[in-house]
């Protein structure tokens, strides 16, 4: 088939995904956009199907040479398995689970990557330049396996099956370090001795199991709240690691799809950090939370109130306007359903319910609006917490479900306090606040949150998703 | 502890420091509450009401041997003798403006709460008598403006012809002229406000208002969220605005007050003389000198070419049932305020500066002033109050900038001249991919960022492509197959393959869960 055929099929998948993409900028366009990506995908496998079977010429003569003969059913089944275990993941995902599928997606891509890096070298053909081709399969490799490591950790970390306190290693960051200058040393050689086979299988052999336990070491230094961040940055690696595939590659679509992805997955991890006020290096140098051990020091905050339940209930019945803001500790305890119900309840009741929702609340960039859009919480009262922070004042009641760092004043009072500075929701501004909580523990950063102390705030001690239902049952 | 609650002495003063409403509140924070016989009755608020709200009806003696006594004009000689030792006093006191009777406040061992005293920060606005009874004069000075004015505000086409709008300026964009702002547009006039603070040119063109800037570098910024005393360039300017103002509009309303010193004069005779006849001024800072020329306090004058001045002093009491309410809802706040423990005890804390502030006497002696509390409506301060650990970061020096992009250039120049051209051709590509990506994802709407993540997964599975392409190497020549890249090759197409089918479905499924409600 034409080449010409193929490399245009590329660069009209390019711009449907490109389209993919800026229909996500509204809920009204965004389905639209992921049907626009799906035909793109479709349309580049198709053709490229067709290109690996059938081969590439440029009129008549030969581009690229025709797969062996049964290669066209080992795609097939390899994609049908492929799709198989896809779609029924995706089907079955709880929307809890989103952060870990969304981690393991991205260990896919890297070890993708890392695949096809070992085929161009394995493949050992004749080629224009031989040593940057070189030195494009070793980044390629390099980039892939830390994203591939990198993302099974935090797959592990994220669905609980590895306890999510950063490991610290001593002079971990000089491990760090040490292995990317490791990398680049070796990156150099590789490329000087592009022709000595044994010293590239040697080279290529030892720099993969590097990447691997770098990406490894790089994610398990990182605690389980930083996750939003380590989320962002892994999709901006698993594009980086397909834009270098593309560039080992020769092909055009590689690379366009993997800047996308990987400016896409930066500009993320850039706003994850701004709203926890911290520079990306010091998020991923790792740590943070644990170097002070705890920080609750021996400060007298006052005592707390508690209220309970059908108190609550009273509450929420008599108020005008009430703001909803959740956080992490409402998906583990899986209340959604429950505060969706409640929003519903109220609602009927004509109160005005709204949801105020702090950028890095949850393990996931706009995990909260998920989970509420699951619980079919209409997505126009769920609102950004820049668009709500003015509007506490007014309000009523806040019940803070499963949120901590989030909500605590100390991060604009008390400029001493590990989380000075973080943009917070200003949700003691309310007339009464109620927090959902198990118990006074302090929230991932290790501090104590001044906003329970407050003689607005009363605490609801307990399940969230239990106490929510009692709030029902009482109204 | 019992708080007393008395008729108002003064002839004209129609408010009352509590509504049965609040009545109810003061009761609930454990307190007893007596009225005097007839106090609410210019406002509307009958004696029975009272009753059935839980208070005592008493004379005049009885109230104010209370523990409490919660009132809304400075007391009278005669009544501050008739307060017992020891008893708290809320009321306006005008501390700046009064210190003799602080004097004589202090002399009787009271402790005396100035509603007027409050410092500005948001935890006290609650209890602000300031700005509550401004929002109703800024209000009823559009009310008597429309009564005095001989058209209509809003504009209409009618049978009878043609109406233009009236138009409106305010002077002043604090509470009071925020409100008239308010007022005046929902009555279908054309607005402008001014403010020597140009921060609030923001509020006032979210109230519908066009804000008219003073043309003059020397801008205010305030610190305690009050106006504060221009300097004469700035004055001059300010003339000149004024001046080609007056010519243009209809009704003029100025609430220009600096604390503790005479009103502004803004509105000379000569802006006067040049007004359309018919046209109506509201000065609201009459009773504390006026903002315009020939203003009389409480009277309505009319100047030689007909126009207008009308110089009432009691707009809040000119709506008694609205500023009582609010009124009393402050004294409530101030009551929940000093009593956190709700047993009906007032506990004055005088390490909180919103009790403090207010504190004018305490317990026969005079502590006012008290110590300075900043705090600003201009938003680039209160974050720098908020974060005083920051350093502020210093604008970067452009040549820096530009110094850091050339040599980026550079740079970039020399890896390309080093490089082979058929790299360069994907350098463009991704360059390009990078720009787009970034402007593209900057727009995606924050409560999309999962299914953002999602999506990216589905098209990086583009990375298929590599692994089908990885296929045709199998071949080795010869029709013998390079089995090690046939078996990646399969693996990489299997793993992308989930990317694809997997990340597209999830993330339909996700959006179709968006709902609008």
């Amino acid at each position: 088939m034409p080449v010409s055929l193929q490399q245009g099929s590329f660069i009209i998948a390019g711009l449907l995904f490109i389209l993919a993409l800026a229909g996500l900028s509204k809920h009204e366009t965004s389905k639209r956009g992921n049907i626009l990506g799906s035909i793109g995908m479709g349309a580049a496998l198709v053709v490229t199907v067709l290109a690996t079977v059938f081969g590439t010429e440029d009129h008549g003569v030969e581009i690229g040479h025709a797969a062996p003969s049964w290669a066209i059913i080992a795609i097939v089944a390899a994609m049908a398995v492929g799709a198989v275990l896809g779609i029924a993941k995706a089907l079955r995902v709880e929307m809890t689970g989103m952060p870990e599928l969304i981690a393991l997606f991205h260990s896919f891509v890297g070890l993708a990557a890392v695949l096809v890096g070992w085929v161009a070298f394995l493949e050992d053909s004749e080629s224009a330049n031989p040593g940057l081709h070189a030195g494009e399969l070793f980044v390629g490799v390099f980039i892939g396996a830390v994203t591939f490591t990198g993302s099974i950790i935090a797959y592990l970390k994220l669905s609980a099956k590895m306890a999510s306190k950063p490991l610290m290693l001593p002079k971990h960051n000089w491990i760090n370090l040490g292995a990317v200058a490791a990398f680049l040393a070796m990156t150099v050689v590789f490329v000087l001795n592009h022709d000595n086979r044994p010293v590239g299988y040697l080279l290529l052999i030892i720099m993969t199991a590097l990447a691997l336990l770098l990406g490894l070491h790089l994610v398990a230094s990182i605690g389980g709240g930083d996750m939003p961040v380590v989320v962002s940055m892994l999709n901006s690696y698993s594009g980086w690691a397909a834009a270098a595939a593309g560039f080992t590659l020769n092909n055009d679509l590689l690379i366009i799809t993997g800047a996308l992805v990987g400016s896409s997955g930066a500009y993320l991890s850039y706003i994850m950090c701004q709203a926890m006020n911290r520079n990306f290096i010091s998020v991923i140098a790792g740590g943070f939370g644990s170097d002070g051990a705890v920080v609750g020091e021996q400060k007298d905050y006052g005592t707390h109130r508690e209220i309970t339940a059908a108190e609550t209930a009273d509450l929420l019945k008599n108020s005008s306007s009430v703001i909803i803001t959740p956080g992490y500790g409402m998906a583990v305890a899986q209340a959604q359903g429950a505060v969706a119900d409640l929003t519903a309840k109220l609602r009927a009741l004509g109160v005005k319910v709204r949801f105020g929702i702090h950028p890095v609340a949850g393990r996931l960039p706009g995990h909260m609006n998920v989970l509420l859009a699951e619980a079919k919480v209409p997505y126009d009262i769920v609102l950004e917490m820049d668009e709500i922070n003015d509007d506490f004042e007014n309000t009523d009641v806040v019940l803070v479900i499963g949120a901590n760092d989030t909500v605590n004043p100390a991060a604009q009072e008390d400029p001493s306090s590990p989380i000075a500075g973080m943009p917070v929701l200003e949700v003691w501004h309310a007339n009464q606040v109620i927090v959902f909580k198990r118990s006074m523990a302090t929230g991932y950063a290790g501090v104590q949150n001044p906003l329970f102390f407050k003689e607005n705030t009363a605490m609801l001690f307990g399940d969230a998703k239990e106490r929510v239902e009692d709030i029902i049952k009482a109204l | 502890m019992q708080i007393g609650i008395p008729l108002e002495s003064l002839p004209e003063e129609t408010r009352v420091a509590a509504t049965p409403k609040s009545v109810a509140q003061l009761i609930k924070l454990g307190y007893v509450v007596a009225v005097e016989r007839g106090a609410g009755a210019k406002a509307s608020y009958p004696d029975d009401e009272y009753t059935a709200a839980g208070a005592q009806i008493v004379g005049r003696a009885t109230v104010w041997a209370s523990d409490i006594v919660a009132k809304i004009n400075p007391p009278t000689d005669a009544e501050i003798a008739a307060m017992s030792d020891g008893a708290t006093l809320i009321s306006l006191i005008a501390a700046p403006r009064s210190p003799e009777l602080l004097e004589k406040l202090a002399a009787r061992k009271l402790t005396v709460l100035a509603m007027d005293s409050v410092p500005r920060i948001s935890r006290a606005q609650a209890l602000d008598v300031i700005s509550s009874m401004a929002n109703i004069g800024g209000y009823r000075a559009v009310i008597e403006a429309a009564h005095e004015f001989g058209s209509f505000f809003t504009g209409q086409v009618t049978a009878a012809g043609k109406v233009p709008p009236a138009k409106v300026f305010v002077s002043g964009a604090g509470v009071a002229g925020l409100a008239a702002v308010g007022t005046a547009r929902a009555l279908g006039a054309i607005v402008r406000a001014t403010d020597i603070r140009a921060e609030v040119a923001e509020q006032v063109e979210s109230m519908g208002a066009e804000f008219v800037a003073v043309d003059s570098a020397d801008q205010q910024e305030s610190s305690d969220g009050y106006a504060k005393e221009a300097s004469e360039a700035y004055a001059e300017a300010a003339a000149r605005m004024y001046a080609a103002q007056a010519k243009e509009v209809d009704i003029i309303i100025t609430t220009a007050l600096i604390p503790g010193k005479p009103a502004p004069r803004l509105i000379t005779e000569e802006m006067v003389a040049t007004m359309k006849p018919g046209s109506v001024i509201v000065d609201m800072a009459a009773g504390s000198g006026g903002n315009v020329a020939g203003s009389v306090a409480d009277q309505v004058v009319t100047t030689a070419n007909g126009v207008k001045i009308i110089g009432y002093t009691d707009l809040p009491g000119r709506l008694p049932t609205q500023a009582s309410q609010l009124f009393a809802t402050n004294i409530v706040n101030l009551m929940k305020l000093v009593t956190p423990t709700k047993d009906g005890v007032v506990t004055l804390d005088l390490n909180d500066v919103v009790e403090r502030g207010m504190a004018v006497v305490t317990a026969g002696e005079v502590t006012w002033p008290p110590p300075a509390v900043a705090v600003s409506a201009a938003p680039v301060k209160a974050e720098a109050a908020a974060l005083p650990a920051k350093p502020e970061k210093k604008p970067r020096d452009p040549r820096v900038t530009y110094g850091a992009m050339a040599l980026t250039g550079v740079l970039l120049l020399l890896l390309f001249w080093a490089s082979p051209s058929s790299l360069l051709s994907h350098f463009l590509v991704l360059a390009l991919a990078v720009v787009i990506g970034y402007y593209v994802i900057g727009n995606v709407s924050h409560s999309l960022h999962t299914p953002l993540m999602s999506e990216t997964n589905a098209i990086s599975g583009i990375i298929v492509v590599g692994s089908l392409v990885g296929l045709t190497y199998a071949e080795s020549g010869g029709g013998g197959t390079n089995w090690p890249i046939a078996v990646l090759s399969v693996l990489g197409i299997l793993l992308a393959s989930i990317n694809v089918f997997g990340g597209f479905t999830v993330t339909q499924r996700m959006l179709k869960m968006f709902k609008k409600g």
